[in-house]
């Protein structure tokens, strides 16, 4: 048996990204990082700002993504997102603006705790791939 | 009768004005390529959406306690309906068949003595509807700027719902808009997006249990407000892709209108031209003839 499953991505827009051999994902979920392998139990969660990684044969996929809602189902996984982009593809310039945007969100005092959690999240996650 | 002179140019512009509309034919048959492929790619997010909410519902018990945006504020005194139409003209009926459908609905929900309260998007639906619903409009937004329908827009658009659904504004949400069959039918729509209509519940309730992480209520009550910014997007799709189709066709009927008409007057040109010939001579014979 093959350990591979199905991925598809999906963005208001357009199907964003769909791979049919995919061995391993990983995604940042709401309340900590998640591996996702074959035949995991079906799974409904959503994603904080962070990297997907996407582990196909041979090859290894990053994406940022700011939010985004993750269905796992019968060995289908299914990303939706509105917002997410391949890191390769992501100039230097862009992630400042959205890290110093994220900055100025998480030093904002009106907002609530979550909100922080998550500006403080994107800081994180984009300082290290910076 | 017309002098020829008048013919003449009455000739030359109805001509000019085929040429516009001919050209707004072609223009309107190539953004209508683009649109309706951009209707059917948007169309996958909405599903799969729509899907994890059933998904979710099905497996919350609790129904009490669910989410407001999911079961309603439990009262059905205040309407919002948010009309959904272009901001050009010019596309046959598009515009009127909104319109026409929201009105009959709107007296609906007069005659049950409910309030009502409307939100335009596209400036043309204000126009229409200023008139009458002058002051139930509370709220007129227009996308003039933006190019093409994009999901911020819509998202904005969502804010706006939510945010007085929150404040407590409003009761039920509807939506008008037109739902792209085909280049030549486009169906006037109303779906109500809070509370959410349970009745697309089609696949038996879900067999399998699912894992959530967090808690359902929580993934719902996040879930919710960005399936209202879906629906609205969905929408807006649909409306881009139907007002081509709908000015495709309009144009195509005003270029063969046109012609038509270049034909007859054409035809009435030659013939009094024929005519003043005929007089002329017969005045030069007579004339001839009584020396």
């Amino acid at each position: 048996m093959s350990d591979q499953f199905k991925l598809e991505i999906v963005n208001p827009e357009k199907s964003f990204l769909l791979k049919d051999d995919v061995t391993e994902v990983v995604i940042p979920a709401y309340e900590g990082e998640m591996g996702i392998l074959k035949d995991h139990i079906s799974l409904i969660s959503f994603l904080k700002p962070g990297l997907i990684k996407i582990f196909s044969k041979g090859a290894e996929d990053r994406f940022f993504v700011e939010d985004g809602i993750v269905e796992f189902k019968d060995n289908n996984l299914t990303i939706l997102t509105s917002s997410i982009s391949n890191i390769n593809d992501m100039k230097k310039d862009r992630i400042d603006a959205i890290l110093s945007e994220a900055e100025k969100n998480s030093k904002d005092k009106e907002i609530s705790d979550q909100q922080k959690y998550l500006a403080d999240q994107k800081i994180e996650v984009l300082k290290s791939i910076n | 009768m017309a002098s020829l002179d008048d013919l003449k140019k009455r000739i030359t512009s109805v001509k000019s004005t085929q040429k516009i509309t001919k050209a707004m034919k072609m223009v309107a048959a190539s953004k209508l390529r683009r649109a309706q492929e951009s209707a059917e790619r948007g169309r996958p997010y909405s599903d799969k959406m729509n899907n994890i909410i059933v998904n979710l519902s099905n497996s919350i018990t609790d129904k009490d306690n669910s989410p407001k945006l999911l079961v309603g504020s439990g009262e059905d005194k205040v309407h919002l309906c948010v009309v959904m139409t272009s901001d050009r003209g010019l596309c046959g009926g598009f515009n009127t068949n909104i319109i026409k459908k929201a009105k009959t609905f709107f007296q609906k929900i007069i005659d049950e003595r409910k309030t009502l309260k409307i939100i335009t998007v596209g400036s043309k639906g204000y126009d229409q509807l200023k008139r009458a619903y002058k002051d139930n409009i509370i709220e007129r937004i227009s996308f003039k700027d933006s190019k093409n329908v994009n999901y911020f827009d819509a998202n904005k658009v969502g804010k706006i719902i939510i945010d007085k659904f929150e404040k407590k504004e409003f009761d039920v949400c509807t939506i008008f808009y037109n739902q792209f069959k085909n280049v030549i039918t486009q169906i006037p729509l109303d779906q109500q997006i809070i509370p959410l209509k349970a009745s697309e519940t089609k696949n038996s309730p879900s067999e399998d249990n699912y894992e959530f992480e967090p808690e359902e209520d929580e993934i719902l009550s996040n879930l919710l407000p960005k399936n209202i910014s879906t629906q609205i997007f969905k929408a807006m799709l649909e409306n881009s892709a139907s007002e081509q189709g709908s000015r495709m066709t309009a144009m195509d009927n005003a270029t063969r209108n046109a012609g038509e008409m270049v034909d007859k007057l054409t035809i009435q040109y030659n013939r009094s031209r024929q005519a003043a010939i005929t007089k002329e001579l017969i005045e030069i014979i007579s004339g001839a003839e009584s020396l």
